[in-house]
């Protein structure tokens, strides 16, 4: 009877091995699944780093068709750009001053209303208040760019032409104006996160010395939070030169190499469109001249976006 | 040493009162516009184009005669859209994520990840409209069809989708991992088991919102060279298409000619802003639903 017990025990142990042996099979199986699976991870994460590459290559090599075509400089200080017929000339200065006035008209709007509903935001509304208005201003931030464009032309131009006879029926000014309405959310939140992040008790501090609300904000709270503010106004710009629908739409494509905001302007957002929509033959200096444009359009876009975070990051204040 | 004048402050005082109270409303006020800039903006939209919505517009396919057009290839186009866009970036998406939060040494590398993804998300649309013209439509040889731009507007809003993702792992709470590993769990498996499915509501909040602004969208697809009046519905990846705010675009555009395309474009924006409007409710459902279970 023991003996027997010994020898089940002594099967038994052949079949644990045996189950070992199985067990490791499979292990080894999985073991290779774990090896593998971060590479692959790894393959799939570097599609964004391809992209940007992509981004650059494509650009970088067209561009530098452009190059040998028009001259460096003739591109970068002409102000003539008209780039049918046989006398095309390629002045990037009318898309360069249409981009940077409808970017600025939309900052005058964008900068102070953001800034100042961040500031209700943050220091003023009570929660429940909170509650009603930051998903109205995060439904303005979801609207379509295009949806601003319609209202842009058929309804901001109009209205402000009643008060400016002068005005174009497409001009810079309306689309300028819509696009800081449209950045407005962008502001308000980014600020309205950096003002929050000031901790409570440098407000009671100010506020037991005897300081009123708007010295408490003014004072303590905004030049604490100052980086993460003034990182969201050059995040807003950097949006504001790269956004396209509005100023198509509201802002006529004359190449005008002018100041004027009552007339009509070019971005080189709307430049891109108005090549792409005409099918410019592959291979011609028009064809090439949208790569140049958009090469000068994500530089400019790219050294805002790090000169948003160089800002927060450096200027940070610890608390 | 100077006392306090008492007259003095309190004369000082109401000034500063009365500043505080100006500051208040100006603040309140610069709030407001945006609430009554949108007010105004649904009132225009809605007055233009709500007397042409009916059955017929919504099956009907487009035609150059504003009575008979419709917008149902418009729909089927931004649903074809959808259809690619969502899973390659839920794939790409949360592998990257995956890779960022659970994988990747915190170091000079994942940085570079990092920062090259939040770099992305700042590239304006139309420059990714014409890195998909140049290798998707033209390198490919692929053409205006729908893969040339789901892919395009994958590339586009993957970046959301990466940080959503990212913000949902981190949220999984560390024990949750541990007690999987306890159990001698390897580290795909608790991934795979555990972290994903917690992490899921998080996810797929941040593909649909990523959704909604590739529903959105307009001048990648502009640049695309989408057409603008197209009349056979598309049926395959390999189809021609056009999408809602392509037509919207051109409807607006054309409405100098002839007037009743600008209700024609009025009525689209308004299925155009129910339909993201459903989106973001689901998107907001989802969060709410799962918010509180760990």
């Amino acid at each position: 009877m023991v003996l027997e017990k010994s020898i089940d025990i002594y099967k038994e142990n052949i079949s644990v091995r045996e189950m070992i042996e199985k067990k490791r099979s499979k292990h080894s199986f999985s073991k290779m699944i774990e090896k593998m699976i971060p590479r692959f991870l790894l393959l799939i994460a570097a599609i964004s780093v391809l992209t940007t590459l992509g981004i650059l290559l494509t650009l970088l090599f067209e561009t530098i068709e452009f190059f040998k075509d028009v001259s460096f400089i003739s591109f970068f200080t002409g102000t003539i750009l008209q780039p049918l017929g046989p006398n095309a000339e390629f002045g990037l200065l009318p898309l360069l001053t249409g981009t940077l006035i409808s970017s600025g008209i939309a900052m005058l709007v964008a900068i102070p209303v953001g800034f100042m509903t961040a500031i209700y935001l943050s220091e003023y509304a009570s929660e429940r208040i909170k509650k009603v208005l930051k998903p109205v201003l995060e439904i303005l931030a979801g609207i379509p760019t295009i949806v601003y464009g319609f209202f842009a032309l058929t309804f901001v131009t109009p209205l402000l032409r009643s008060f400016i006879p002068a005005l174009e029926p497409t001009n810079i000014l309306s689309p300028g104006i819509v696009m800081g309405i449209m950045i407005i959310p962008m502001v308000a939140s980014l600020s309205e996160d950096a003002l929050s992040s000031v901790p409570d008790s440098m407000r009671e501090g100010a506020l037991a010395m005897g300081a009123t609300k708007l010295e408490v904000t003014w004072k303590v709270v905004v030049p604490a939070a100052i980086s993460g503010i003034i990182a969201s106004f050059v995040l807003a710009i950097s949006r504001a030169i790269g956004e396209t629908m509005i100023v198509t739409i509201a802002s006529g494509s004359s190449k005008n190499f002018t100041f004027d905001i009552t007339q009509s302007m070019q971005t080189m957002t709307a430049y891109i469109v108005e090549v792409t929509g005409g099918d410019a033959p592959a291979g011609s200096t028009l064809y090439f001249s949208l790569y140049a444009v958009a090469m000068t359009l994500f530089v400019f876009t790219l050294l805002m976006n790090m000169l948003a975070r160089y800002i927060s990051r450096k200027f940070r204040e610890e608390y | 040493m100077h006392y306090m004048n008492h007259t003095q402050v309190q004369k000082r005082m109401s000034t500063r009162l009365l500043k505080n109270y100006l500051a208040k409303l100006l603040f309140l006020l610069s709030t407001l516009f945006g609430l009554v800039v949108l007010a105004a903006l649904i009132y225009r939209v809605v007055t233009q184009g709500v007397h042409w919505i009916d059955l017929d517009f919504l099956i009907n396919r487009l035609s150059t005669d504003p009575k008979k057009a419709g917008i149902l290839g418009a729909i089927a186009g931004t649903l074809w859209l959808m259809a690619v866009v969502a899973p390659i970036t839920l794939i790409i998406g949360v592998g990257t994520a995956i890779y960022l939060e659970e994988y990747a040494k915190k170091g000079r590398f994942q940085r570079f990840i990092q920062i090259n993804i939040s770099n992305l998300s700042g590239v304006p649309s139309i420059v990714f409209g014409l890195l998909g013209l140049t290798v998707f439509v033209r390198g490919m040889e692929l053409g205006a069809v729908i893969l040339a731009g789901g892919l395009t507007m994958s590339l586009l809003v993957l970046p959301i989708v990466v940080v959503a993702a990212q913000e949902a792992i981190c949220a999984v709470p560390q024990f949750l991992r541990e007690a999987s590993y306890g159990m001698g769990a390897t580290k795909w498996q608790t991934i795979l088991n555990i972290v994903i499915p917690a992490a899921l509501p998080g996810i797929l909040t941040g593909v649909i919102l990523a959704l909604s602004r590739a529903v959105g969208e307009t001048a990648p697809l502009v640049v695309l060279g989408i057409p603008a009046l197209l009349i056979p519905l598309p049926d395959g990846l390999f189809d021609k298409f056009t999408v809602l705010p392509l037509q919207i675009y051109y409807w607006t555009l054309d409405s100098a000619l002839v007037a009743e395309y600008a209700n024609l474009a009025g009525a689209s924006i308004i299925v155009l802003l129910v339909i993201l409007f459903l989106m973001n409710s689901l998107a907001i459902l989802i969060r709410n639903k799962f918010q509180r279970r760990h």
